[in-house]
C-alpha cells in the first residue's frame, strides 16, 4: 500500500499526518503539487498510490490535483467534487439548505444594487462574506447602510470577479463562541469550542479552542452536513443562537486541527490517517477482486 | 520519510531577504515555512540537501482551510 499527501505549504498539520502515517508503517510520498507534471492520458506514477489525502492550501490546486488523480481511478480524500462544494460558500449554503440541514438564512445577489436591497431585506446587522475565503478574511458586519454602501462599493472597485457575488448572511448573536466538529466519514470525533472576544472566532484569527462534548443529536447534524457536500474528512462550523439552535455556517474540506488535539486529547492526526489506510484497503480489494 | 537529524551545521541557512543566519531546530521538510529572527520574513524550505529557502509566497485568495 502507498498514500500520496498532496501538499504545497507544509503546516504543522501536514508533519504530523506524515508522521503518523510513518507510525502505522504506512509507505507514503509527500508530493507538491506545485512540481508535479500531470499527463492527462497516462497515468504514469500515479497508479502505484492506492490513496491520495489532498492537504493543498490553496484550494485551486486542491481541485486540479485531485482531478487528475480521480481521473485514473485512485481515491481521494477528499474528492474534488467536495473540495469545490465546501470551497464556495454559495454552493455548501445550496447544499446544507437542499438537504434540510439547520443554517443561516442567507441571500445572493450578483449586482451592487441588488446587494444593497439584498442586505436591507436581510436587516441590520448582517454579514457580508465573500464566496470564495477562508480564515475568516473578509469577513464584514454591516451595522447600517451607510457601511453597506461601503462595503459593496469597495467589492465592485477592488475585488475580482468572485467579489461580485454577494453573499449575505444573517447575523448570529452568538455567546462570544462558536463550535468546530471535525468528522471523519460519518464519525464526529472531536469538538472544539471558539472563543473569542471579536465577533470573529476564527482560531486564525485569535480565537481560543476549547473542548466540548458533541450530543448525540448534534453529531446527527453535523453527519447530515458533512453528507450534503458529499463526506470526507471535513470540519464543521456551527454557530448557537440565544434560542439554543445550532445552525450550520460552513464545512471545510481541508481542515487545520493543530490547535485541536491539545484540548480535545483527540489523535486527529493518526484518526485522518486510519481513514485514508481504510480507503486505500478498499480500492485495493475492489482492483484486485 | 528519513526523520534523522543531520550534522547541526547543516540547518544553518542564510536569509535571502537580510542575510541574518537563520537556524532550524530540526529536520524540515522541503516546502516547510520558518520565520527569519532577523527581519521576520516568512522563508520556505525548497531544499534539504543542501539547505535552501526561499522568500515564502504570500497568502493568496484561495489559501484555506
Amino acid at each position: 500500500m502507498r498514500i500520496a499527501i498532496l501538499h504545497s505549504r507544509i503546516r504543522v498539520e501536514e508533519r504530523l499526518l506524515a508522521e503518523s502515517f510513518q507510525a502505522r508503517g504506512i509507505a507514503f510520498d509527500l508530493l507538491d503539487v506545485r512540481q508535479a507534471v500531470f499527463d492527462i492520458h497516462e497515468p504514469g506514477g500515479l497508479t502505484e498510490y492506492d490513496a491520495v489525502l489532498e492537504r493543498c492550501i490553496s484550494q485551486t490546486q486542491a481541485v486540479a490535483a485531485t482531478r487528475l488523480f480521480e481521473r485514473f481511478g485512485i481515491p481521494c480524500i477528499n474528492t474534488p467534487a467536495v473540495i469545490e462544494t465546501c470551497g464556495d460558500k454559495l454552493t455548501t449554503s445550496l447544499r446544507l439548505a437542499e438537504s434540510g440541514v439547520p443554517t443561516p438564512r442567507v441571500r445572493i445577489a450578483l449586482g451592487g444594487d441588488s446587494a444593497l436591497h439584498a442586505v436591507e431585506q436581510m436587516g441590520y446587522p448582517c454579514v457580508l462574506k465573500p464566496a470564495t475565503g477562508s480564515w475568516g478574511r473578509l469577513l464584514a458586519r454591516v451595522h447600517d447602510r451607510d457601511a453597506a454602501e461601503a462595503v459593496i462599493e469597495h467589492k465592485e472597485t477592488l475585488g475580482g470577479p468572485q467579489h461580485g457575488i454577494f453573499y449575505v448572511q444573517e447575523f448570529i448573536d452568538k455567546p462570544g463562541r462558536d463550535l468546530r466538529v471535525f468528522m471523519v466519514g460519518d464519525e464526529a470525533i472531536a469538538g472544539i469550542v471558539r472563543e473569542s472576544e471579536h465577533w470573529i472566532t476564527n482560531t486564525a484569527r485569535g480565537g481560543r479552542a476549547g473542548r466540548f462534548d458533541i450530543s448525540a443529536d448534534l453529531a446527527a447534524v453535523c453527519r447530515s452536513a458533512a453528507r450534503a457536500v458529499g463526506g470526507g474528512i471535513l470540519a464543521i462550523d456551527l454557530l448557537e443562537t440565544r434560542g439554543g439552535e445550532v445552525l450550520v455556517s460552513e464545512v471545510n474540506h481541508t481542515m487545520e486541527f493543530r490547535n485541536s488535539i491539545q484540548p480535545t486529547g483527540v489523535d486527529i492526526p493518526g484518526r485522518i490517517a486510519d481513514f485514508v489506510i481504510a480507503a486505500a484497503q478498499a480500492n485495493a480489494e475492489t482492483i484486485h477482486a | 520519510m528519513n526523520t534523522q537529524t543531520p550534522n547541526p551545521s547543516a540547518l544553518i541557512v542564510e536569509c535571502p531577504s537580510c542575510a541574518d543566519t537563520v537556524t532550524l531546530t530540526r529536520r524540515p521538510l522541503c516546502g516547510e515555512v520558518v520565520r527569519c529572527g532577523g527581519c521576520a520574513v516568512e522563508l520556505e524550505v525548497v531544499s534539504i540537501e543542501p539547505l535552501r529557502v526561499e522568500e515564502a509566497p504570500q497568502v493568496q485568495e484561495d489559501w484555506g482551510e
